[in-house]
């Protein structure tokens, strides 16, 4: 057993949000801690006295915890080891549980003494954009640095396993949505309601209360937490509420779709097995009220980045909230009154408070009065323009600033303390505003940036709303929550809106200081950090100023402000004022940058929630599905469905299946499984009408029991879809489509119907899945059918090519049609798909004697090929006329109505003789393969780059003929027989071939007509 | 992710039950052959991509298996009314005011 390795000595364990009496053993960095139920990891490192906590991105320096929420940008951890190890979190939202292992992301070989550190000391030769520079040439080198620079600046690891936790997805319907469960939130969700109205409040922390979790304030004569408590109660027996803890609105869409992540076990450790990890609400709001609340902004000043700088919130958060005291002699930087409370808190703790040193001269006001009242010295008209130490801070160098704050204007004197809180003010939260388009705008009185979103569905309130006094925030709040019931029809009862009595003292204005002073000037004085996890600091943003970046998303890009995972949450603002400055331009001209989901790093677990594995996209199955199983099919996707690929046989390849099964069709009787095919059933009575519109022929003439070959054209005259039509009866017609086209094409055919010609009466129905296709083709076709088939007679003159009959097969109805896409004489039997497993079985038991061979996909596309059967969206590719592909004869342009796609085969471009047009190719070297895709040229000694005057868009080894054969798309085709072309290969090689017509096999269609 | 009331259904739906089709209220040509290469082109390929209202249609691919038409501001995503096909939209195509 590894020792627990310190005390907590920084533990003060007054009235705080933590259990004492339940001490949670805890690792980092391989050493063993203690903390309390209800701590944070940071809150229990920092009772533990862990000052170094991780190194930075860039310079290696060692880096202690700032903050204690979502905007940390150095506390960054990678928790657990195998398939449970999740990066990149921010130990200040890691709550601690019995066992857990935490390890900072980055320094090596460890944090306490990282040799990457040297980088800090070679700072000024590591500007912005540095690798860029340094690793240009020669620019194929670029992959072997990039190697060792990933290495070296890489954060978190992700997991190399299969997640093993489970995740979900809600859809939520609500009347108001309220994001933050501070004061202003929970009295939003609190008045909402208690007219009736469905409320949903989340917040990211475990606990309800916001600001309130760390207050000493009283409401209505009540402590702050006790207050909370009464509000939470209330909220709880309210049926019309759902309370969603360490929930995160993390993206905000279009009409109030907010995107919500609640975490459900991290908390719980291994205890949580078989739960649910986490789960999205996928929340529809009809008001959204954020409450969002604001984030301190830190004081940018030379080596603010030493362990024991920290936010002045973040010092009382951890002294109220946790009972933990990160140091022991504070001192205060702030421009503003309300920091004044941390060194009023940290006082009151018993501990040394060395001074407030405050930026603004001719103080005065309640909280100074409060702090001198303490006895508490502070420095008016000063700043902390350095820190000092190695990993902890030691001291602290004071200088008196000018009025403006831009300058030292007195000597420096030096103070000891351990621990600089600093406060520039709040920057309201408006992440999730922004996130729905708005651009937030720059407030002057509060020194922030606010929502300018006027949406009438969006309310802000609070804190996010920049209302910083508690009295306002609790008033605001209310006033807000039933406003927003009152706009989507709730009533709010006469009595007025309740007020507060809250012990507060008012607060003077804050001054705006985006960067402090230093006695050196900026490039020559210590670093000042803005973005601390990237390490941007002031003089590098003026360095891209000096190279002529002007607008913030440049900056942002060029100098990485605001990339981490933090996403700049508190160095953004600080960045843009910096810029302003160095400009000479307002904060307003210079803007901010965008805010886009997630506001914090969001698991793709969650997000992939249990559409994974099996669930990731539906599977479609023929009725014989189960039958190519036990017979070894091996399958091929086509859109969602599975269908035979081809059948080996024993040891047998593919190339070898596809020899036997092809040969096997061409000589004797194959059979496929065709159910994939799309069937779609028209009635009407302009049923014949609607066809001879959306199709390139005509089908007035077709008479019942005849079928017909299709083409479907776009308006643009190009080829959609294709496929047979047969005429089932009068006014009723049965329409095949290619299996991945068929949804489109209901879709195409919908759209002309509902839109264009409502007065045609026709119907469109899908059957595809109704109706089973089994299709028999070879010589031997017509004799297996016969010892099954009964009723009808199957002879060449009874039931002749492009003919369909009814028929009982296997004691079964079904329907045969007489078409053929191998080239072969062939039958397609349709039968209710709950009877295709039996009709295939009963024609592979009368087909034994024939040895009849089940065939896949892969065979018929050869078997096409050779007969050279085009297929849509292969062959073709969305620029290619009938006329391309030689199929002119099936164009009937003396149609009546001018069918969709026929003014475009007359434009001028449609006649050009240089069209691509669709042939054969048969390699000169009789063995080579031309691979598909493979660009076609005429002269092979053109200069690089040479002109491709077309394609190949087929390919295969022909078993018919014993060499392979390939079809294709080129320039003025149908003219060119005969002729040679090349294909280039990446190897240098160039295959010739010679171009020929597309059908290789049976030309006169001799053998599908007997 | 968009909200779209469905006239046929009367209700409102989520997005990704719903198509997008174009623009509404283009008129096939009654004798295409009549027309210049270049009218025909206007037809086939021109569309309006208003910064502002649009009037486009919507199929309904996983309810009632309908196209509809939507008023739909570009800047914002409003969609301000939906109506059966056939009908004409309340409101013209001006500009709305956006929204940030």
């Amino acid at each position: 057993m590894i020792p627990t390795h310190r005390a907590q000595i920084n533990r003060i364990t007054a009235d705080a949000r933590i259990d004492t009496s339940r001490a949670i053993n805890f690792f980092f960095n391989g050493k063993r801690y203690q903390g309390y139920l209800g701590d944070t990891l940071a809150s229990a490192l920092l009772a533990n006295g862990v000052n170094v906590v991780g190194r930075s991105f860039k310079y290696s320096r060692p880096r202690g915890i700032v903050s204690h929420g979502a905007e940390e940008p150095n506390a960054i951890v990678q928790i657990n080891t195998g398939k449970l190890t999740i990066p990149n979190l921010k130990a200040t939202q890691v709550e601690l549980y019995e066992g857990l292992k935490a390890n900072s992301v980055n320094g090596w070989p460890n944090v306490e003494f990282d040799l990457m550190s040297i980088f800090g000391w070679f700072r000024r030769m590591m500007p912005p954009g540095f690798y860029y520079k340094t690793f240009m040439s020669p620019a194929k080198f670029w992959m072997v640095y990039e190697r060792f620079i990933r290495k070296a600046a890489g954060l978190g690891r992700s997991p190399m396993q299969f997640d093993p936790d489970s995740y979900d997805k809600l859809n939520q319907h609500t009347d108001i949505l309220v994001v933050g469960a501070g004061p202003s939130g929970m009295l939003a969700a609190r008045e909402a309601a208690r007219t009736g109205a469905r409320v949903i409040i989340v917040d990211e922390q475990n606990e309800f209360g916001g600001s309130l979790l760390a207050s000493t304030q009283t409401i209505d004569g009540i402590k702050a937490s006790s207050w909370v408590k009464n509000l939470m109660a209330e909220l709880t027996k309210n049926k019309n509420v759902l309370m969603l803890p360490r929930s995160t609105a993390f993206g905000f869409y279009d009409h109030n779709f907010v995107a919500v992540i609640e975490r459900r076990t991290d908390h719980l450790g291994d205890s949580a097995s078989g739960l649910c990890r986490e789960r999205i609400h996928r929340v529809r709001a009809k008001q959204v009220i954020l409450a969002t609340g604001a984030l301190e902004r830190p004081l940018v000043f030379a080596h603010n980045d030493i362990p024991g700088v920290m936010l002045a919130s973040s010092v009382s958060n951890y002294l109220i909230r946790y009972g933990v005291a990160p140091g022991n002699r504070l001192l205060l930087f702030t421009t503003n009154d309300n920091a004044y409370q941390t060194a009023i808190d940290w006082y009151q703790s018993g501990r040394e408070v060395v001074a407030i040193v405050d930026s603004r001269r001719n103080l005065s006001g309640a909280m100074y009065e409060a702090a001198r009242k303490l006895g508490i010295e502070v420095k008016s008209g000063h700043a902390v323009i350095e820190a000092e130490g190695g990993k902890r801070v030691c001291s602290a160098r004071v200088a008196s600033l000018s009025r403006q704050g831009n300058k030292i204007d007195g000597l420096v004197e030096k103070l000891d303390c351990d621990l600089i809180a600093c406060s520039g003010g709040w920057s309201p939260t408006i992440h999730l505003s922004s996130h729905t388009g708005s651009k937030p705008v720059w407030n002057e009185s509060i020194s922030g940036f606010v929502s300018g979103s006027s949406r009438e569905d969006l309310l802000l309130v609070g804190a996010c709303n920049g209302e910083y006094s508690l009295t306002g925030c609790l008033a605001n709040g209310a006033e807000i929550g039933c406003r927003a019931a009152e706009s989507i029809g709730y009533q709010i009862s006469a009595i007025e809106t309740p007020r507060f009595q809250v012990d507060e003292l008012e607060e003077l204005p804050q001054q705006t200081i985006f960067l402090v002073p230093h006695d050196k000037g900026i490039s020559r004085a210590p670093s000042s950090f803005v973005d601390m996890q990237l390490d941007v600091t002031a003089d590098s943003i003026e360095i891209a100023v000096r190279e002529g970046f002007e607008s913030i998303e440049h900056i942002k890009r060029y100098t990485a402000l605001g990339f981490g995972t933090d996403q700049g949450k508190l160095s953004n603002v600080n960045g843009i004022g910096i810029l302003a400055q160095m400009l000479g331009k307002s904060i307003s001209e210079i803007g901010t940058t965008v805010f886009r989901p997630a506001y914090t790093p969001t698991t793709f677990g969650a997000i992939a929630g249990r559409d994974v594995g099996a669930l990731f996209d539906p599977e479609r199955l023929t009725a014989i599905h189960r039958w190519h199983e036990e017979n070894g099919a091996k399958f091929e996707d086509v859109g969602q469905w599975k269908r035979p690929w081809f059948y080996p046989r024993a040891s047998e390849s593919m190339e070898e299946a596809v020899h036997r099964e092809c040969i096997a069709v061409r000589n004797g009787v194959g059979i496929l499984d065709a159910s994939t095919l799309g069937k779609i059933d028209i009635k009407g009575p302009d049923a014949a009408e609607f066809l001879s519109r959306v199709y390139t022929n005509s089908f007035l003439t077709l008479a019942r029991g005849k079928c017909r070959y299709g083409v479907m054209l776009k308006e643009d005259g190009m080829i959609f879809d294709d496929g047979v039509c047969a005429c089932l009866g009068p006014n009723h017609y049965l329409m095949f489509t290619t299996t991945g086209g068929a949804a489109q094409v209901l879709a195409w055919l919908e759209l002309w119907r509902q839109t264009e010609w409502p007065e045609l009466r026709v119907y469109c129905t899908s059957v595809t899945d109704h109706w089973g296709t089994v299709t028999l083709s070879g010589p031997d076709s017509r004799r297996v059918l016969e010892a099954v088939c009964a009723g009808i007679d199957l002879d060449n003159d009874s039931f002749p090519f492009m003919e369909w009959r009814d028929a009982i097969i296997a004691g079964v109805d079904a329907r045969i049609f007489r078409i053929s896409f191998t080239g072969e004489l062939s039958f397609e039997i349709n039968m209710p798909a709950h009877h295709a497993r039996h009709i295939w079985e009963a024609l592979m038991d009368s087909g034994e004697p024939y040895d009849i061979t089940p065939y896949g996909t892969e065979t018929m596309h050869v078997l096409r090929a050779e007969k050279g059967f085009m297929i849509v969206g292969q062959d073709t590719d969305g620029s290619m006329t009938p006329y391309d592909m030689g199929l002119g004869w099936v164009v009937n342009k003396s149609k009546e109505f001018s069918f969709l796609g026929k003014r475009s085969l007359d434009r001028s471009h449609m006649l050009r003789k240089d069209r691509k047009q669709f042939i054969g190719l048969k390699t000169i070297e009789g063995s080579k393969m031309l691979p598909e895709g493979g660009q076609l040229i005429f002269d092979p000694e053109e200069q690089i780059p040479m002109s491709m005057q077309g394609h190949v868009t087929s390919s295969y080894y022909s078993p018919s003929f014993g060499h392979p054969i390939a079809l294709g798309v080129i320039k003025g085709g149908f003219s060119r027989m005969g002729q040679i072309v090349y294909c280039p290969q990446p190897n240098g090689e160039i295959i010739s071939a010679e171009i020929v017509n597309s059908v290789f096999y049976d030309g006169d269609g001799a053998r599908q007509n007997v | 992710m968009l909200l779209v009331y469905c006239p046929y259904c009367e209700e409102a739906r989520e997005e990704e039950e719903f198509t997008y089709g174009g623009e509404a209220h283009i008129k096939r040509p009654l004798s295409p052959h009549t027309l210049t290469d270049e009218e025909w082109g206007d037809y086939l390929y021109f569309r309006k991509n208003p910064r502002g209202l649009h009037h486009e249609m919507w199929f309904h691919n996983a309810g009632c298996r309908r196209y509809f038409c939507a008023t739909r501001d570009t800047v914002t995503y409003k969609i301000l009314e939906t109506y059966k096909i056939g009908g004409p939209p309340k409101s013209p195509s001006i500009p709305a005011g956006a929204d940030g």
